[in-house]
């Protein structure tokens, strides 16, 4: 019996990924582990984007509401806040009591709980009253950019609440270990990678249901759909909703890695960049938006350190090619499907041409 | 201050920025309208156009070195969008989201290539001393109300541009062929209108206004690689909220934008009046999911 190739290749990976830490430097390995959260969001930008035709320029909002939930929680952890200890950034500020909203995040249970919760279903209620009104396409990326905006400036402001632009950092613990030791941090690896492989598997198995079916018959013609009597918009919200929620994951995930979170990571610029990932790698096949969030990020790592400002001629050239010449991304170029798919949307968007002159 | 005095000079401000928005804005809702794309590079059209004022001002210092470079900008601005819409707008048409995205892209090279040209930290446009003045009233109920003169300027030129197009829109050939192609593309090509120019000519003439923008922008304050940013994302809200490709729904969205900031402003600081704003554009779409002005048509996508 002969295996087929891709098997072997994903066995290998899996391999790679879950002994990263014996192969790979530490640094190396932190830069990973990074990345691989920040592709936890990317699935998500795949699953609305490739899937569901919604164009979000404000996934760092919701990567950020997780980021400064788990966040929040590491800084009132080891505090005795009935003694009226204060993080330090509030001290700082001049503030003389917590901020009611900060308390419950001192339970750790509530913090893991609020990283999943919070941005889903700020993301959901969100995207539902955008859809609802059969507003979406580009007004729909519009609202987001504002939103990106907004936050961010939201939180820049607040400094004596949100730790302003500095943001939240110098963590120690987390459930009482020491999150800032190397063994730590492989375990937090492992955590991310094993993170990485069950949203994976759970997007394969979403992506073929019947949900998943549903949500590409809506991506390519909404009003048909309504004719043949469903209801698009349940579908979409659904979609933004659990985009949102992975994008909470791999926000918490990062400031483990990172040990910081900052409105430098959730504003407009770096929303938009998360797209620009999942357009590299192929937006419509799962691992793609992987491969391109890991390819982007290492690539702008290399780049950015080196020659700062040819980093940004190199991000604005990416996206212009990315969109005009590579529209299945990098993973659309080892599909084997692509052919039919790329006659089917250029069928699809011809359609589209007519209606939309 | 009177209370009615700081009440209305804050409604004038609005206006001012009001009026800053219907220029940067016209272009982006007018493209908009005919393509159904957004240009994500608009913004850094009025960047285009303040540095453009900047260099025109070293060529020809001096009291009529602003009205030599509202033209330039206006041209050059114009020329640039021109090339943009050629080279990447044109070739993604019907992929709306993809030409928001390639868009982007330039306008990340635009803003970059700008801090190399002229640095990250911005260069100062000196307005002319026929501008710089303030109008202020000394007495009766509306005592110490200021009115700068830049401000009002600002007004005069966003009328006197929106007049220009309105003429040009409802009066000549070209505005004919405009609205005929806005209402029905395939019928306006078969009849013997060059849809394809009409895209390429609105397009650069709205980042044309764009960059005439740009040159009022660098009389309020210095040009910055990133000056275009601030504006533009209150000018994409502008474009939601006035319907498509209207001229009417664009000033009157524009208004309601820039009123509601400065009013907004009166009560709570700038980050959270970003916020409201965004609110009250959200509330406003669960009644007026088309923007302002409604265009009546049978079809049902587009």
């Amino acid at each position: 019996m002969r295996i087929p190739p891709k098997y072997i290749i994903a066995a290998l990976l899996l391999a790679f990924g879950a002994l990263a830490p014996f192969i790979i430097n530490a640094y190396q390995l932190s830069l990973l582990g990074r990345f691989l959260a920040l592709s936890i969001l990317a699935m998500g930008i795949m699953l609305t984007w490739g899937e569901a035709g919604i164009l979000s320029l404000g996934q760092g909002v919701f990567f950020g509401l997780g980021g400064y939930a788990l966040a929040m929680h590491l800084k009132l952890e080891g505090l005795n806040l009935a003694n009226g200890d204060m993080p330090d950034f509030m001290v700082w500020s001049g503030v003389s009591t917590l901020p009611a909203f900060w308390y419950p995040f001192a339970s750790p249970v509530f913090a893991l709980a609020c990283v999943v919760i919070v941005p889903g279903a700020f993301a959901a209620a969100f995207s539902w009253l955008v859809f609802r009104r059969r507003v979406g396409g580009v007004y729909f990326a519009l609202i987001t950019q504002a939103l990106a905006l907004a936050f961010s400036t939201l939180l820049i402001s607040q400094q004596a609440l949100t730790g302003g632009f500095n943001g939240l950092t110098n963590f120690s613990t987390l459930f009482g270990y020491d999150i800032t030791t190397q063994r730590a941090a492989q375990v937090i690896y492992w955590i991310t990678f094993l993170f990485v492989v069950l949203v994976y598997v759970f997007l394969r198995w979403l992506l073929t249901s019947r949900y998943g079916v549903m949500l590409r018959a809506t991506r390519d013609g909404e009003n048909r759909v309504r004719f043949l009597g469903h209801n698009p918009v349940p579908y979409k919200v659904v979609a933004f909703g659990l985009a949102g929620a992975l994008a909470g994951i791999g926000g918490a995930l990062f400031t483990l890695h990172a040990g910081v979170v900052s409105p430098a990571l959730v504003g407009v610029v770096p929303s938009i960049e998360m797209v620009v990932w999942v357009a590299v790698g192929g937006r419509n096949i799962l691992w793609g938006a992987i491969a391109g969030t890991l390819l982007v990020n290492f690539a702008k790592d290399q780049i950015s350190s080196a020659f700062p400002s040819l980093w940004l001629y190199g991000l604005g050239a990416l996206f212009i090619l990315a969109v005009s010449f590579l529209p299945a991304g990098i993973a659309g170029m080892f599909h084997p499907s692509s052919r039919e798919e790329s006659v089917m949307r250029r069928i699809l968007s011809r359609r589209k041409l007519r209606t939309a002159e | 201050m009177h209370e009615s005095a700081f009440l209305l000079g804050q409604i004038f401000n609005g206006f001012s920025v009001a009026s800053l928005f219907i220029l940067a804005a016209l272009g982006l809702a007018l493209s908009f309208g005919l393509m159904r794309v957004i240009n994500m590079a608009h913004g850094e059209m009025l960047m285009l156009g303040g540095y453009l004022a900047y260099l025109t001002l070293q060529v020809i210092p001096g009291p009529l070195g602003i009205i030599v470079a509202m033209p330039v900008a206006f041209v050059g601005a114009g020329i640039i969008g021109a090339i943009l819409e050629f080279a990447v707008i044109h070739r993604l048409s019907a992929r709306p989201l993809d030409t928001l995205l390639a868009t982007w892209g330039v306008s990340l090279i635009l803003q970059q290539a700008a801090r190399n040209l002229f640095g990250a930290i911005g260069v100062e446009v000196t307005a002319p001393a026929w501008l710089n003045h303030t109008i202020t009233i000394s007495s009766g109920p509306l005592a110490g109300l200021d009115l700068p003169d830049t401000r009002i300027f600002i007004l005069i030129i966003a009328g006197v541009v929106l007049g220009l197009i309105a003429a040009l829109l409802n009066k000549t050939r070209l505005g004919l062929y405009v609205r005929a192609v806005n209402q029905d593309r395939p019928t306006a090509a078969a009849m013997g209108v060059n849809a394809r120019l009409i895209d390429l000519s609105v397009f650069a003439l709205g980042t044309g206004v764009a960059g005439l923008a740009g040159v009022i922008l660098a009389l309020l304050g210095p040009v910055t690689p990133t000056v275009g940013q601030s504006y533009i994302v209150p000018a994409f809200l502008v474009v939601i909220l006035g319907g498509l490709g209207s001229l009417v729904g664009t000033t009157i969205a524009s208004l309601i934008v820039g009123l509601f900031t400065a009013l907004i402003e009166i009560f709570v600081d700038v980050s959270v009046a970003q916020v409201l704003l965004l609110v009250f554009v959200i509330v406003f779409i669960q009644f007026r999911p088309q923007g302002v002005i409604t265009v009546h048509t049978r079809a049902l996508e587009g």
